[in-house]
C-alpha cells in the first residue's frame, strides 16, 4: 500500500481504484457510445441537415438497428453519468481507464454505424449530393483510430493491475 | 346531424374526463384526512400528482382532444400526454401509499395481503408484460385499421383511450418502485426492458413517418412521427433519471474496514431499526478519527520519518 502512495500521485486520491477497475472501463465505454450517437444526432443530423429523420430506402431491419442503438445510447450516456458519479464517492476514478473505454466505446459504435448500418444494412449514407467516399473513408479510419488507442489505453491500465 | 356529432363528442369528453377529477378529488381528501394523524403528506407527491391529473385532461378534454380526430399530430401530442407523462407523474404521487395511509390499519392490512398476493397484478406489474402491453398495444393501434375504426366507433374510443393510460402507468411502474411494489425485479433487468420497450417505441415511430397509419396524410404523419419519436425520448429520460438515481442512492457506499477504504458489502448486519451493527462497532473502534484521517496521518508520520519526501 505504501508503494503504491508514492508511484502514482492520484492513486492517493482514488484508492479504490484498483478494485473498480471494471467499473471505470464499461463507464468509460457506455460514455463513448452515447457520445458518438449524441454527435450523430445533433450535428450531422440537426444542426448540418446532412441526413435525415427516415430514409425511404431503409430496410426493416435498419429500422431496428437505429431503434435499438437509439434507445441504447442515450440510456446508455445517463447510466454512465450515474456510474462515473459513483467511482467518485467511492474515490475508485482511473481517468486514464476511463478515457480508454470512451474511445473505444466511442470507436466501436462509430465502425458499427459506418460499416453495417450505412453500407450493409443502408441505414442512410453520412452525407447526400456528393461523392461519398472520402466521407466514408474518414468516419472508418477514425473509428479504427478510436479503437486502437482505447485498447492500448485499457491493455496499460490492465497491466498496472497486475502490478 | 352536424350539431349531434358535436354534442356526442362532447359528451365523450366529459365521461373521459369525470374519473380523473374523481382520482384528483380523492387524492386530496385522503392527503387532508391522513395529515390529520400521520406525518404531512410530502408536497412535491402532490405536486406531480396535480401536474399528472392535468397532463390526462388536457389529451382528453379541450383543443388537443377536439383536434385531436382530425389532425394526426395533435393525436400524437394526446398520446404523449396520456399514455406518458400522465403515468409518470401520477406514479410520482404514490397513491397506493397513500390510499394505504389514509383508511384504517385493518383495512390497509388486509389490503396490503390482497395485492401481495394478487396473480394478475404480479402479471401486468411484470416489466416485460407491462412493456408489451404498452408498446405491442401501440403497435397494433397504429399498423392496423383500429386507428382508423376508433374514430368511427365511441366505444372503441373509451376502451383504447382506457388502455392507452393504465398501459402507460402499469409500464411506469413496472420500471420504477415509487409507491407500495410487492414484486420486483433488479435494476439491471428492469434496464435490459426499458431499452427493449424504448427500442420498440422508437421504430414504431420511424415506422409510422414511412407508413402512416389508414387514413392519415402524409404530412401529418411525419410530424406526428416526429412528435411520438422526440416527446417519448424526452418523458422517458425523466423516467430513466429516476430509476438509476434510486440505483445511486441505494448502492451508497458504506464505511467497511481500514484495509479497503470504501466497499460495498452484501452481507451485512442490520438490527430491526437499519442500524449497520458493524459499522457502529467500527465508529467505536477508531472514535475521533475517519478512515481518511487515519491514512493521512500515518502519511504525515512517513515524511517525518523519511527526510527526502519532506524536502520535497
Amino acid at each position: 500500500m505504501t508503494n503504491s502512495i508514492s508511484d502514482s500521485s492520484d492513486f492517493k486520491q482514488n484508492p479504490n481504484k484498483k478494485a473498480y477497475a471494471k467499473q471505470n472501463m464499461w463507464t468509460g465505454i457506455l460514455f463513448g457510445l452515447g457520445i458518438v450517437a449524441f454527435i450523430d444526432e445533433v450535428v450531422f443530423h440537426q444542426l448540418l441537415h446532412w441526413h435525415h429523420f427516415y430514409d425511404k430506402s431503409t430496410t426493416d431491419i435498419g429500422l431496428v438497428s437505429d431503434g435499438l442503438f437509439h434507445a441504447f445510447s442515450f440510456i446508455a450516456t445517463i447510466g454512465a453519468s450515474f456510474l462515473l458519479a459513483d467511482l467518485h464517492r467511492r474515490h475508485a476514478f482511473w481517468l486514464k481507464r476511463w478515457v480508454g473505454g470512451i474511445l473505444l466505446g466511442a470507436g466501436v459504435f462509430q465502425l458499427y454505424d459506418g460499416i453495417i448500418q450505412h453500407k450493409w444494412m443502408g441505414l442512410h449514407q453520412i452525407r447526400y449530393g456528393v461523392d461519398i467516399l472520402p466521407y466514408d473513408l474518414v468516419w472508418n479510419i477514425l473509428a479504427a483510430l478510436m479503437i486502437l488507442i482505447g485498447a492500448i489505453l485499457i491493455q496499460q491500465t490492465n497491466h498496472k493491475k497486475e502490478g | 346531424m352536424h350539431t349531434h356529432e358535436q354534442y356526442s363528442a362532447a359528451t365523450l369528453q366529459i365521461f373521459l374526463a369525470i374519473p380523473f377529477i374523481l382520482l384528483f378529488v380523492i387524492y386530496i381528501l385522503a392527503v387532508v384526512l391522513s395529515n390529520r394523524k400521520k406525518k404531512t403528506w410530502p408536497g412535491y407527491r402532490m405536486v406531480a400528482w396535480s401536474f399528472g391529473i392535468l397532463c390526462a385532461l388536457l389529451s382528453l378534454v379541450g383543443p388537443i382532444a377536439d383536434l385531436s380526430h382530425t389532425d394526426f399530430s395533435a393525436h400524437m401530442i394526446g398520446h404523449v400526454l396520456l399514455g406518458m407523462l400522465a403515468p409518470l407523474l401520477l406514479a410520482l404521487g404514490a397513491p397506493v401509499t397513500l390510499l394505504l395511509r389514509t383508511i384504517r390499519i385493518p383495512t390497509a392490512r388486509k389490503l396490503t395481503k390482497i395485492l401481495r398476493n394478487s396473480r394478475p397484478l404480479h402479471l401486468v406489474q411484470h416489466p416485460v408484460v407491462a412493456s408489451i402491453l404498452n408498446i405491442g398495444g401501440l403497435w397494433v393501434l397504429y399498423t392496423t385499421d383500429l386507428f382508423l375504426m376508433m374514430h368511427e366507433n365511441m366505444l372503441l374510443y373509451v376502451i383504447i383511450h382506457a388502455h392507452i393510460f393504465l398501459a402507460g402507468y402499469v409500464f411506469t411502474i413496472s420500471i420504477i418502485y415509487v409507491d407500495v411494489t410487492p414484486f420486483r425485479k433488479s435494476y439491471l433487468y428492469r434496464t435490459v426492458v426499458f431499452v427493449l420497450a424504448l427500442a420498440g417505441h422508437s421504430v414504431l415511430s420511424k415506422y409510422i413517418y414511412g407508413n402512416p397509419p389508414t387514413g392519415v396524410p402524409s404530412d401529418q404523419a411525419e410530424l406526428g412521427s416526429m412528435i411520438m419519436y422526440y416527446g417519448g425520448d424526452t418523458v422517458e429520460v425523466g423516467l430513466l433519471i429516476i430509476l438509476f438515481y434510486q440505483w445511486y442512492k441505494k448502492s451508497r457506499p458504506t464505511f467497511n474496514n481500514g484495509k479497503e477504504g470504501f466497499a460495498i458489502s452484501n452481507n451485512k448486519k442490520f438490527t430491526v431499526a437499519g442500524t449497520d451493527i458493524e459499522e457502529v462497532k467500527r465508529l467505536n473502534a477508531n472514535a475521533g478519527m475517519s478512515y481518511r484521517e487515519i491514512n493521512e496521518w500515518f502519511a504525515k508520520q512517513q515524511s517525518k520519518a523519511d527526510p527526502l519526501t519532506k524536502k520535497t
